[in-house]
């Protein structure tokens, strides 16, 4: 379980998180959803310690993240596996050497080794021979499943999903949200996902967190989203012209 | 404009603290090292002969047109063209010359990894980053500069000549005469060590820019653009430095 408790963020004078508290449960898909600029960004970066909190904690587990040295935050991180928005996928590399990296940094396995690990998880995100491929060869799609295999290469217990939808079109975003859904279930994983797409939010949104200017505006799962009577949440669910007639 | 220095300063200083640490792999890193030496030194060997030998051709006309006083033996231009291919043409304007070619290669490329969140996604795992992508391309530059700038003098000396039999303005016997008067074994040291000290601002003050560029593709452009202004200043700047304690 990830918690973040009292946290506070500024940019300069911008108050951009404001006194957030929450718990991100074990083995169950957490969506943290909410506007543009709405801070659901920054807070995944405070989680994952790319932006230091200016109040507050970061819970991994009952490890205090944000008391860490750079040496106890560098051994927990091998815990951690994220995809980003765009894949971040190293250009240099080919799709093997990609997900192969981490075992490379931080593994003493054999070469054979990393090679059937990197086989397996290209397989299970339903990927094969694209191993000599470079990320410049992929599709949009393709990229975000190789990101997806190279996060969890490690075996992570904690894994962060940044708008894995965004650039998509709907087929394929159905695709990435059931391999996120079925590989946080199989390995039981605390797995977090940032996102504004609501297809997201009714298929895999075991709790979901609605961040509004800053605070944590809401809090409930998948059933309860459609039936809440808050306002500001109502208006991001029903702002687009499809669930609006849906709703109707 | 004076804090913007010294921030910059402060800035350049921590992330250098960053960069020169112990490899995390060192496998890793010989393996970065030699593909660096590939991109930022081999590949600059074609442009680094091309403008020497040219410029010896240039310099050695020019001396030769201006001799027209009968006392001045017509050694000299041989002379000439050594004096300043060695001390000032080869480790000062090559090296402006690399500050173009390679700094802005190495600020857009960190630079746009840093955009493609690449750069987090190191850090994520638990890389240090800076140390990753900059130290090699810091011990590469240091390396293989002082090779080129060595190719350099060869090849201007050599343009030199070319130029002075083509036209036939000089003998080969006075040419090569000219290269051996007073020659001291110093001025090639002096050209070595300035050459180190500018492949070493070069690589760190274009790693830099690039590591803390944030945007999009108009800051990569730009942050190339100031590594290499900045590299260009401060390498003017050294040199003035460095020949006054070196030379006197």
């Amino acid at each position: 379980m990830i918690e973040a408790k009292e946290v506070d963020k500024f940019f300069g004078d911008h108050h951009v998180l404001i006194n957030i508290s929450c718990s991100f449960e074990k083995g169950k898909t957490n969506l943290i959803i909410g506007q543009s600029g709405s801070g659901k960004t920054v807070l995944m970066k405070c989680l994952v310690g790319l932006y230091e909190v200016d109040k507050g904690k970061i819970i991994y587990d009952d490890r205090n993240f944000s008391e860490m040295n750079f040496e106890q935050r560098k051994n927990l991180r091998q815990e951690i596996g994220m995809l980003f928005q765009g894949g971040a996928l190293f250009d240099y590399m080919t799709v093997e050497e990609n997900v192969m990296f981490p075992l490379n940094m931080f593994t003493r396995q054999t070469k054979e080794e990393k090679l059937d690990r990197a086989n397996f998880v290209l397989a299970r995100v339903n990927l094969e021979n694209v191993n000599r491929l470079m990320p410049s060869e992929l599709s949009g799609g393709m990229r975000k499943r190789v990101a997806i295999a190279r996060a969890i290469s490690m075996n992570p217990k904690y894994l962060f999903c940044d708008e894995p939808n965004s650039g998509l079109d709907p087929q394929t975003s159905g695709v990435i949200d059931q391999l996120i859904k079925e590989i946080t279930d199989e390995y039981g994983i605390t797995t977090i996902v940032n996102t504004h797409d609501m297809n997201s939010v009714l298929s895999i949104g075991d709790t979901v967190a609605f961040i509004y200017n800053g605070e944590l505006w809401w809090k409930g799962n998948k059933d309860t989203i459609l039936h809440t009577d808050n306002k500001e949440l109502n208006d991001f669910v029903f702002g687009t012209e499809l669930t609006s007639r849906l709703k109707q | 404009m004076n804090l913007k220095v010294i921030t910059n300063t402060g800035d350049y200083v921590l992330l250098m603290l960053r960069v020169f640490t112990k490899p995390q792999k060192g496998r890793i890193f010989w393996q970065r090292l030699l593909n660096e030496i590939q991109g930022l030194g081999i590949e600059s060997i074609g442009i680094v002969a091309f403008i020497s030998a040219f410029m010896g051709a240039v310099v050695a006309i020019q001396t030769a047109y201006n001799i027209d006083n009968p006392f001045i033996p017509l050694s000299m231009v041989g002379f000439t063209v050594r004096q300043s291919v060695i001390l000032e043409f080869s480790p000062t304007v090559i090296s402006l010359i690399l500050a173009g070619k390679v700094g802005s290669r190495i600020a857009s490329e960190i630079g746009t990894m840093r955009v493609t969140e690449q750069i987090d996604a190191l850090e994520i795992m638990g890389v240090n980053s800076a140390n990753y992508l900059i130290l090699p391309k810091v011990v590469a530059s240091m390396l293989i500069n002082p090779v080129l700038i060595v190719l350099s003098m060869w090849m201007g000396i050599l343009g030199g000549w070319l130029a002075m039999s083509a036209f036939g303005l000089v003998t080969t016997t006075d040419y090569v005469n000219g290269i051996r008067i007073d020659f001291e074994a110093y001025t090639i040291f002096y050209a070595l060590l300035k050459t180190l000290f500018f492949a070493f601002i070069i690589s760190t003050v274009s790693g830099f820019y690039g590591y803390k560029t944030s945007g999009g593709a108009l800051e990569v452009g730009q942050a190339s653009t100031k590594a290499v202004v900045f590299s260009s200043v401060l390498i003017i700047l050294f040199n003035l430095i460095l020949t006054q304690l070196l030379l006197t």
